[in-house]
């Protein structure tokens, strides 16, 4: 009765229904399965549109510096920074093409690649858990931070001609100036992943029935994890950089190596080649380490 | 729960006191209390009371400086998952999923994999959050997280239920649902249950008793029995008991905040002091 009542008015009330409903009507047409796919490809474009502006950006952008570089260097530009000598990318292109027919340019980068390697590798085995167990045993830390604080200063590129005299080969000395580079930033970042464990889940851990090797492993690991990454990240960027001066010193093989050779040998190319090659690999390492932190690191921390 | 009945807290004469450049300062003195095996019982007190730090101790965190913290007349020693405590922070590991956190008490206590998996699953089905098992906790809201905790806690069947603040850090709707989910709970388990709060409606509409601490250093000021009938509904709220109960702990816990932020404005005092803003006399304004 009441239903009704109340549905009454509104059919009397109604007057031109062909007036009204026609608009109401219109946006409905049955969709068929294309379109939701078309929906589905604009939808990606839409929540994409950011990451696409700037992968634009960033084509156009370095279009525009090989472009002014070319420029420069056809024109043989000198306003107190000379150009004269410097390679066209052409050029740099043209002997591209020519090293990497050549094995020994690969055998270059291989013997790189290894040293980054060994030393990285070593740093971090020897870095992270000295940094978690500095960060866990405060009495550790102690003893360990002084000796830290006062080496840590040295610049990798320093330390060359004492690595000389340690280790008994040349190759020796560069893995070791390597994993010198990357330590540092490594151990201080396990340290600062340590300090940075929010109390609580330390706490929770423990009510739970965690011991201490537990609570080590299922908390203060995966809670450091994050600013350990970091660490590495860092450490890996300094790993490159202690690596190509301590080959341009004393190598014999290497990419360093390479572009120092390239200076005394008037290659003026091979040099942007040379230092082409060190970005992209430092570029690709770095990636690399990215990527291990997404695998490592499911729940989202890694950045 | 087979057996005799299990969670009986005893403090007796817990003080709680520490070192600094002046001297020792006392948190907490003289506090003892009890809890009844199935009792759910709250301690409601002024900031900074030492509310929590008594909790603290009943999980094994601190030591007394002085009396005895007992559970089933064992001594604490340290923490233990007999214990389960829930805080107001979010505690959950954000690099396990939910049921990974809900397993974690069951791993520690070395149950196999298939077992664990299996109780967490089950734990989690009753507790309604099933669809958000492999879930990582930075995707739930601050409500499902806290339910999420309460589960875990519980996976370990322990003796007492320890509660700090737990809603704390909710909104009001939410904190109101938490309650009940809470209340029912502890209904169908009937563990003892110690809850730490600052809010008197949360305290009266989940308690079998209260107690009221002093300002710092904390004691036991009152101790008031919640008559309210089970299973509690959010209506009992505007019920005259519960308004009643109400009105008679805020006024006990008004004068206690009074004198935890130092004490009444003297207004005697400022008039002598005669500072004028705008031309109104200080104390008029205050």
């Amino acid at each position: 009765m009441e239903a009704a009542l109340r549905t009454l008015p509104e059919t009397v009330t109604r007057p031109t229904p062909t007036a009204e409903a026609r608009p109401s009507t219109k946006p409905r047409p049955a969709p068929p399965v294309e379109v939701v796919r078309d929906d589905r490809l604009a939808r990606w474009f839409r929540l994409h549109r950011g990451q696409l502006r700037a992968a634009a950006l960033g084509l156009v952008s370095l279009a525009v510096f090989i472009t002014v570089w070319q420029l420069l260097t056809v024109n043989r530009a000198t306003f107190y920074v000379r150009f004269t000598n410097v390679p066209s990318p052409a050029d740099v292109l043209a002997r591209a093409i020519l090293a990497f027919r050549n094995p020994i340019f690969g055998d270059h980068i291989w013997m790189s690649c290894r040293r980054i390697f060994y030393g990285f590798t070593l740093a971090g085995a020897v870095a992270i858990p000295l940094g978690l167990l500095m960060g866990r045993f405060r009495i550790l830390r102690e003893i360990v931070f002084p000796i830290c604080e006062v080496t840590r200063p040295i610049p990798a590129i320093a330390w060359v001609p004492m690595a000389i005299m340690l280790w008994p080969t040349n190759e020796e000395s560069i893995v070791f100036i390597t994993f010198l580079g990357s330590f540092f930033p490594i151990l201080i970042n396990t340290l600062q992943g340590m300090a940075t464990v929010d109390p609580v889940l330390v706490r929770a851990g423990r009510c739970l029935g965690a011991g201490e090797a537990a609570l080590f492993r299922e908390v203060f690991l995966p809670a450091s994890l994050p600013q350990i990454f970091t660490g590495l990240t860092v450490g890996m960027g300094v790993a490159w950089v202690s690596l190509i001066a301590a080959e341009m010193i004393s190598g014999q093989f290497g990419i360093g190596y390479f572009t120092w050779e390239a200076y005394s040998l008037v290659q003026y190319s091979d040099i942007a080649l040379g230092m082409i090659t060190i970005g992209v690999l430092g570029l690709a390492s770095s990636l690399a380490i990215r990527l291990v932190g997404r695998l490592v690191m499911p729940w989202g921390a890694a950045r | 729960m087979a057996g005799t009945a299990r969670g009986l807290i005893e403090v007796q004469d817990f003080c709680l006191r520490y070192e600094t450049m002046e001297g020792a300062v006392e948190a907490v003195s003289d506090t003892s209390l009890t809890v009844r095996p199935g009792e759910f019982v709250s301690i409601v007190g002024p900031s900074g009371c030492g509310k929590s730090t008594l909790l603290n101790a009943l999980a094994g965190f601190l030591k007394p400086s002085g009396g005895r913290v007992t559970v089933d007349g064992e001594p604490i020693s340290g923490p233990s998952a007999d214990r389960g405590m829930i805080f107001q922070q979010y505690s959950l590991f954000p690099w396990k999923t939910v049921r990974q956190n809900v397993e974690f008490g069951l791993k520690m206590s070395g149950v196999s994999r298939s077992e664990r998996e299996r109780r967490a699953r089950t734990l989690l089905g009753l507790a309604g959050l099933t669809p958000f098992e492999d879930h990582y906790p930075d995707r739930l809201s601050g409500g499902m997280k806290q339910r999420v905790g309460i589960v875990r806690a519980l996976a370990t069947g322990p003796r007492i239920l320890l509660l700090d603040e737990p809603f704390g850090a909710l909104d009001a709707q939410t904190r109101l649902i938490m309650q009940q989910i809470l209340t029912n709970m502890w209904q169908q388990l009937k563990i003892s249950v110690l809850f730490v709060t600052h809010d008197i409606d949360e305290a009266i509409f989940l308690s079998d008793r209260i107690y009221v601490m002093t300002a710092r250093p904390g004691s036991i000021k009152a101790e008031i029995v919640v008559p309210l009938p089970r299973p509690r509904e959010p209506s009992m709220m505007l019920s005259s008991e519960f308004l009643g109960l109400r009105r008679g702990l805020m006024s006990l816990i008004r004068e206690e905040s009074i004198r935890a932020m130092g004490g009444e404005v003297s207004f005697d005092a400022l008039k002598g002091l005669a500072i004028n803003l705008e031309g109104q006399d200080l104390a008029s304004v205050l």
